[in-house]
């Protein structure tokens, strides 16, 4: 694009629409930060959202609160703990054993328990499979899969996310309603740093519900640890492949360049639609986002949906035959090569350099 | 059993292209298509009907070129098609969606029958929000089974089901009680061809249209614009990266050009190397 990129200009507040909040909302105050714990352990992008939570709350000048639902225990104490080090200052805490799973009763009854008593303004969730099934339950509206948050002239949450496949971007507000909410997908965010501190004010409310209350039963879980599903977007070290491999033999060659680094493969959103890998594999925005330090993109073009997915990469290098690929506008590395035949020089290359012989020459 | 499955008409999004001097979308000409999330709803429920027997309605919400979708859908072998459509509905958020659509749902129910599970797609390709299907059982007070992989067993006269949902570390296996809006993920199921008998009926079909009031919508103030929370405020082209990428042209076979490659990368990324060492071992 030559043209001078289009900045957003400076929010005229409440999206300059001339509304003033109704009076019963001017209540809602802080931001909070839904800490998704599933089974006792906290999702990363709870904490990724802590780093953006304190940006927004200190230009509000608000406190930032973590909000997390689940049995007590260990599990529980850690996720306080731990919600305190990455940045909140208090925590709201809701105990009970029928929050071990997510459920869509329980939750939905829980987070609209906490909200309506404690009235955040603002409340931020993971894109994910839970997140986004819990936070319908407020019906007041959310803008879904941010990669941009701040807060406007009026204090307003300005929320800006890819639009139209990813070609442009767009901001919204939530005029009216409150809490303004918007979901984040993982590895979006950039994981805020750790401090040791020492555990806040914690505000503990009860669920008040039996099992008889909850039609839904969980029959069984089976984990992916079992079943060896991929992780891709908190892989170190990414390989992926795109139409520019030509063939579905091809992605062997991306298959054997990522086990040589002990990295993830994935690829480009055509291959998924050609059948040549699972939808679980595919990068970019209507994919996985993935941060990895390396990320290695063979035949892949660089659509702008792609982009989107790969940006938060510390490293980008791009194989690809076309030397005007969009992807060299993005990419620290451009190889501009037929990535079929270089793949496997590369692999090859790789598994040398890293062979335990190695180790020595590095030691020294 | 009657069941209902929501779709809605998109722009197919990869054949979006941006002016490149007024960064403005260039909509003309864009085809549309049905939100391919929807299809592994669509199928699911054609899938239980064969099964089941019953009927399966399909419904979408948007201005009358919207029909397309529907006859479409016909064409893969729904049974009857709804299409809402009002200018009051203009500008509908996801919240303004849900009410909407959870209204006509109800109203299926009054004149076609009760239906037993309402589908949607897990989300659309051109919102990603994931917040329609959920809405409109909040709206509906149904109960809600997201990100479906697999139905494993309907229990028709015990008035069951039970199903596999996506979770983030597994595979929840559930159990709930029927009414049930599901949302269905992607790859569970690969969409039919639709027969020919099928294209004939659906080319022949009327297409049942409702406005507003047909649906029996009375709070005009929750529609469309009006009855959305969230503005769209401005819409721009994302900035072009300052630097371009260092372009390396190599032999693509040379072993000694993939090692000036790897060179690079370890010296801009030295740590990595390390890791990967210590990795290597453990392997």
């Amino acid at each position: 694009m030559s043209a001078a990129p289009t900045t957003p200009a400076p929010a005229a507040g409440r999206a300059g629409m001339k509304k003033e909040l109704p009076e019963h909302f001017k209540a809602y105050k802080g931001v909070w930060v839904f800490m998704e714990m599933e089974r006792g352990v906290v999702h990363p992008v709870s904490f990724e959202l802590l780093g953006e939570g304190r940006k927004l709350a200190d230009q509000l000048g608000v406190e930032l609160a973590g909000c997390i639902l689940g049995p007590a225990g260990e599990g529980m104490n850690h996720a306080v703990v731990e919600t305190f080090a990455y940045g909140a200052d208090l925590c709201y805490v809701m105990e009970d054993p029928l929050l071990t799973d997510y459920r869509n009763e329980p939750y939905s009854k829980g987070l609209t328990d906490l909200v309506n008593t404690y009235k955040p303004e603002i409340l931020l969730l993971g894109a994910t499979t839970l997140g986004r099934s819990v936070a319908t339950t407020l019906l007041t509206g959310l803008t879904a899969d941010c990669t941009e948050l701040a807060v406007d002239a009026d204090k307003s949450l300005a929320a800006t996310r890819p639009t139209f496949g990813g070609s442009l971007l767009c901001t919204i507000y939530t005029l009216n309603f409150r809490p303004q909410m918007a979901t984040i997908r993982p590895r979006v965010m950039s994981m805020p740093e750790r401090q040791d501190k020492p555990v806040g004010k914690v505000v503990t409310h009860p669920l008040n519900m039996v099992e008889d209350d909850i039609v839904t039963k969980i029959l069984n879980f089976i984990a992916d640890r079992q079943t060896g599903k991929v992780n891709l977007a908190y892989a170190d070290v990414v390989v992926a492949g795109g139409l520019g491999l030509g063939a579905v033999e091809n992605m062997q060659l991306v298959k054997n360049l990522a086990k040589a680094l002990g990295a993830e493969y994935g690829c480009s959103r055509p291959i998924v639609q050609k059948g040549w890998m699972p939808a679980e594999r595919q990068i970019g925005q209507t994919g996985k986002t993935i941060r990895p330090k390396l990320y290695i993109a063979a035949g892949i073009s660089g659509a702008i949906q792609h982009r989107v997915g790969v940006e938060g990469a510390d490293m980008i290098v791009a194989i690809n035959t076309d030397k005007n690929a969009p992807i060299f506008d993005f990419a620290h590395v451009g190889v501009v090569t037929d990535a079929v035949r270089f793949l496997p020089a590369l692999t090859e290359a790789f598994t040398r350099r890293l062979s335990p012989h190695n180790r020595d020459r590095l030691a020294g | 059993m009657h069941i209902v499955v929501c779709i809605k008409q998109v722009p197919d999004s990869a054949q979006i292209r941006v002016h490149p001097v007024t960064n403005t979308i260039m909509r003309q000409g864009v085809p549309t298509i049905i939100n391919p999330y929807d299809l592994f709803a669509l199928e699911e429920a054609l899938r239980l009907r064969d099964k089941h027997g019953g009927e399966v309605t399909v419904l979408t919400m948007g201005p009358p070129m919207a029909e397309d979708s529907l006859r479409k859908a016909l064409t893969f072998g729904a049974d009857r098609a709804v299409l809402l459509t009002d200018r009051f509905f203009a500008g509908s958020d996801t919240l303004a969606t849900s009410y909407a659509l959870a209204a006509a749902i109800a109203k299926i129910g009054e004149v076609f029958g009760k239906p037993e599970i309402v589908f949607t797609g897990k989300q659309t390709i051109d919102g990603d929000t994931a917040q329609v299907g959920p809405g409109i059982a909040k709206r509906q007070n149904l109960l809600q089974l997201t990100y479906v992989s697999k139905i494993a067993k309907v229990d028709l006269a015990g008035g069951k089901i039970e199903v596999e949902r996506r979770a983030e570390g597994g595979i929840q296996v559930l159990e709930t009680k029927l009414p049930v809006l599901i949302t269905m993920l992607e790859g569970t199921n690969d969409m039919r061809r639709g027969s020919m008998a099928d294209a004939l009926r659906a080319a022949r079909a009327e297409v049942v249209v409702w406005s507003a009031k047909d649906a029996g919508i009375e709070d005009l103030l929750k529609c469309g614009l009006r009855g959305s929370p969230t503005v769209v405020k401005r819409v721009f082209a994302p900035s072009p990266r300052a630097e371009k990428a260092r372009q390396i042209m190599i032999e693509p076979t040379a072993l000694e050009t993939a090692d000036k490659l790897i060179e690079d990368i370890f010296g801009t990324l030295p740590a990595l190397e390390t890791e990967l060492v210590e990795l290597h071992q453990t392997l």
